[in-house]
């Protein structure tokens, strides 16, 4: 027998290492001067772990279906310093749906922290927000606080990559007990650059104080049709008691790549709202990652995802039941067109101690082409005996029965199958509490499919 | 008849290659209520299928005529705005669209259809409240989606709500009175009866004589194996409780 049968063939390549052009950026970070010597370690580790491993690609059992590194390697990426005063004004007008709301809002061009888009002077009672950069230099050391659920040594290396070229980020804070009605913006702009595609990796800090209750919105604009990248990461700490409720939108345009990593802990009898609301992007991959940490904690993750043409949406979940009486509830939606191509992977991991959990996952998708395609993969994993657990995933066309009942009532067919289109996303809005986003999100969707502007009580929540 | 609302003549129609109706003749005049009675699987909600333009049956011969018009040249929209609607079997849920929304934009497709002005907001909401009071309908119900999470009673309550809101001129209630209890059956035929009236007719399909005690029909019809075998006045159907279907097989297979 010779050596070479004994040598196992090389493992196909999980991760590549990435490329020279990222060794050259990150070496500029790294000479900047006036970062605090926290935020210098912390990139320093970060980009030793992204060299080490590298991008994720497509033989890797997590990213089967979005081959990360194809995309990360082909193209430089150019990482732009503050805006200037052109790029100020198109973001102006950009930050436009946050303004609309009229309440707090911290606005982010290239990951950048804009005051000038901001709205950070008379916040509500109970809360305290701002720049984590800013935070780091009046002495609030929230710095120390990034990675803590987010592992820059995790097999997610998106999180190192995040890490290492973060230029800064958003927290919020609720105080405990605090009861706060408006809804918390946090904009992000990217400017996509001319020639060279951009790239921001946002960060945002969130944690809700014992027993309050508030509202959280993240929104991902592009300034223009220009292809960028958006690696963001969010950490998200729900005290005992605490109900928040967080809203990821991502309106980017069709050429960018978004990327983004969401994890949260929650503690005893905390009430966590999350909604995953995908629009844009040429390829998306959303990860969100929730420990019900402490017994009697409930989550909610709903997402949506809208895709058409050639977009490709990518959404993997992990649900960590890891105490006793946790109900999570888990409700993912597609709409697919053209040749537009989505995963969901859903996991469900009820460890040994979480007796008496509950929890729902349905993943249902409508198909509106027949060049689209739409993958499911939930995945649990119990190991207690005494849980509910059901799941479920559907692939559909509009439903022939209901179409026919809306015609016989007088509704052409084509309107009919707008409404249907409607109906199917409205379902899914329903779950978010009523707010301005809500109702701002119901309005552009009805526009969408029907041309129309939606009289009142056109949408009806979902179960 | 000279003229009829609808004339159904040797209307026969198939699913899935199968024939379902043989040979309907049927003509039914403005203001008047028919019953359309019969054993499961006669083809009692076939024919009221191919009459709204349900298109999973297939038409193979025969022709209907409404209001001068060859009904089955229409599709189901433009049927609605001409006037006929069906109260379905099972209505069907549709969650994420607003139940008065969807009842406001079918009346206005069929008023804009029609070359009418279409109601705005308020003159329909009022329209609707006196609607609800005479169907005794909960608030609640118009406020959330279509016949989404209703008990089998509310969702047919919904049908005759709709219909006493859209006020077609030929209505087809499709077992109109199953899966109700008798409460229930009480407040749709007070629904249904006060929507009666010289311009309108009914089709009233149904398995069992009990609705028809409170929606008294003009005349009966009984359909058996995709024919109508027997037809007679309002006490034909006292006849059928008495008797059942079984004594009208022989005339069935004769036909």
């Amino acid at each position: 027998m010779s050596a070479a049968t004994l040598t196992a063939p090389p493992a196909p390549a999980v991760y590549t290492v990435p490329d020279a052009a990222y060794e050259r950026a990150f070496a500029a970070i790294a000479a900047r001067s006036g970062e605090p010597a926290v935020l210098r370690q912390l990139r320093r580790s970060a980009f030793a772990q992204l060299q080490q491993r590298g991008f994720p690609t497509s033989k890797h059992e997590e990213y089967r279906q979005t081959n990360l590194a194809a995309v990360l390697q082909r193209s430089a990426f150019a990482l732009p310093e503050r805006p200037g005063a052109a790029a100020l004004r198109a973001a102006e007008r950009a930050a436009h749906p946050g303004a609309a709301f009229g309440g707090p809002q911290l606005t982010f061009v290239d990951g950048h922290f804009t005051p000038e888009l901001s709205r950070l002077k008379s916040l509500p009672a109970g809360v305290r927000a701002g720049a984590l950069l800013a935070a780091n230099d009046a002495g609030d050391d929230r710095l120390a606080r990034l990675g803590e659920l987010a592992d820059i040594g995790g097999e997610n290396t998106l999180v190192a990559f995040n890490t290492a070229f973060f230029s800064d980020g958003a927290w919020v804070e609720i105080a405990p007990g605090a009861q706060v009605d408006a809804q918390i913006e946090i904009v992000h702009l990217a400017t996509g650059g001319a020639g060279v595609p951009t790239m921001a990796h946002p960060r945002q800090l969130i944690l809700a104080g014992r027993g309050s209750r508030a509202k959280v919105v993240e929104t991902y604009l592009s300034l223009n049709g220009a292809a960028h990248l958006t690696n963001a990461v969010t950490e998200i700490f729900v005290a005992e008691n605490a109900e928040l409720e967080h809203a990821r939108l991502q309106q980017e345009n069709t050429a960018a790549c978004h990327i983004s990593a969401v994890h949260s802990r929650q503690a005893a009898d905390s009430r966590l709202r999350l909604h995953a609301l995908t629009f844009g992007g040429a390829l998306t991959r959303n990860d969100v990652v929730t420990v019900l940490h402490g017994p009697g904690a409930e989550a909610l993750l709903n997402g949506l995802y809208v895709a058409e043409g050639r977009q490709h949406v990518d959404n993997h979940t992990v649900l960590d039941h890891a105490e006793p009486r946790g109900a999570s509830r888990e409700y993912y939606r597609g709409i697919l067109d053209g040749q537009a191509t989505t995963a969901f992977r859903g996991r469900i991991l009820v460890r040994p101690d979480a007796q008496h959990t509950d929890a729902v996952q349905s993943d249902k998708n409508l198909l509106l082409s027949s060049d689209c395609t739409a993958n499911a993969d939930p995945q649990l994993e119990i190991r207690a005996d005494d849980v509910r657990c059901t799941h479920g995933a559907t692939f559909g066309q509009i439903d022939e029965e209901a179409l026919f009942y809306l015609r016989s009532r007088g509704v052409g067919a084509e309107m009919a199958r707008h409404l249907l289109i409607f109906a199917f996303a409205a379902e899914a809005l329903g779950r978010l509490n009523p707010s301005p986003l809500r109702t701002r999100l119901e309005t552009e969707l009805f526009s969408r499919w029907t041309g129309l502007t939606p009289p009142e009580g056109a949408e009806a929540s979902g179960g | 008849m000279a003229n009829p609302l609808l004339k159904i003549e040797d209307l026969h129609a198939a699913v899935q290659g199968k024939e379902i109706l043989r040979g309907i003749d049927l003509a039914v005049g403005a203001g008047e209520v028919h019953a359309i009675m019969g054993p499961n699987g006669s083809g009692k909600s076939t024919l009221a299928g191919v009459l709204a333009g349900r298109d999973s049956y297939e038409v193979t011969a025969g022709r209907v005529t409404y209001a001068g018009q060859d009904l089955l040249e229409m599709a189901p929209e433009d049927r609605a705005s001409a006037g006929v609607f069906l109260a379905f079997q099972y209505p069907v849920e549709i969650p994420g669209v607003g139940n008065l929304y969807f009842l406001r934009a079918a009346l206005n497709a069929q008023r804009r259809q029609r070359g009418e002005e279409e109601l705005d907001a308020a003159d329909f909401l009022q329209l609707a409240k006196k609607r609800m009071k005479l169907l005794e309908m909960d608030d609640t119900l118009t406020r959330r989606a279509v016949n989404e999470g209703f008990s089998g009673g509310e969702k047919k309550r919904n049908e005759i709500f709709q219909m006493a809101m859209l006020e077609p001129k030929l209505a087809i209630l499709d077992e109109t009175d199953s899966g109700l209890d008798i409460d229930a059956l009480k407040v749709v035929a007070q629904g249904v009866n006060a929507l009666r009236d010289a311009q309108r007719a009914m089709l009233v399909i149904t398995h069992y004589q009990r609705l028809l005690n409170y929606i008294v029909p003009d005349y009966v019809h009984v359909l058996a194996a995709g024919r109508i075998v027997k037809s007679g006045g309002k006490e034909l159907a006292l006849e059928l409780e008495e008797k059942g279907y079984g004594w009208l097989e022989p005339e069935a297979a004769a036909v």
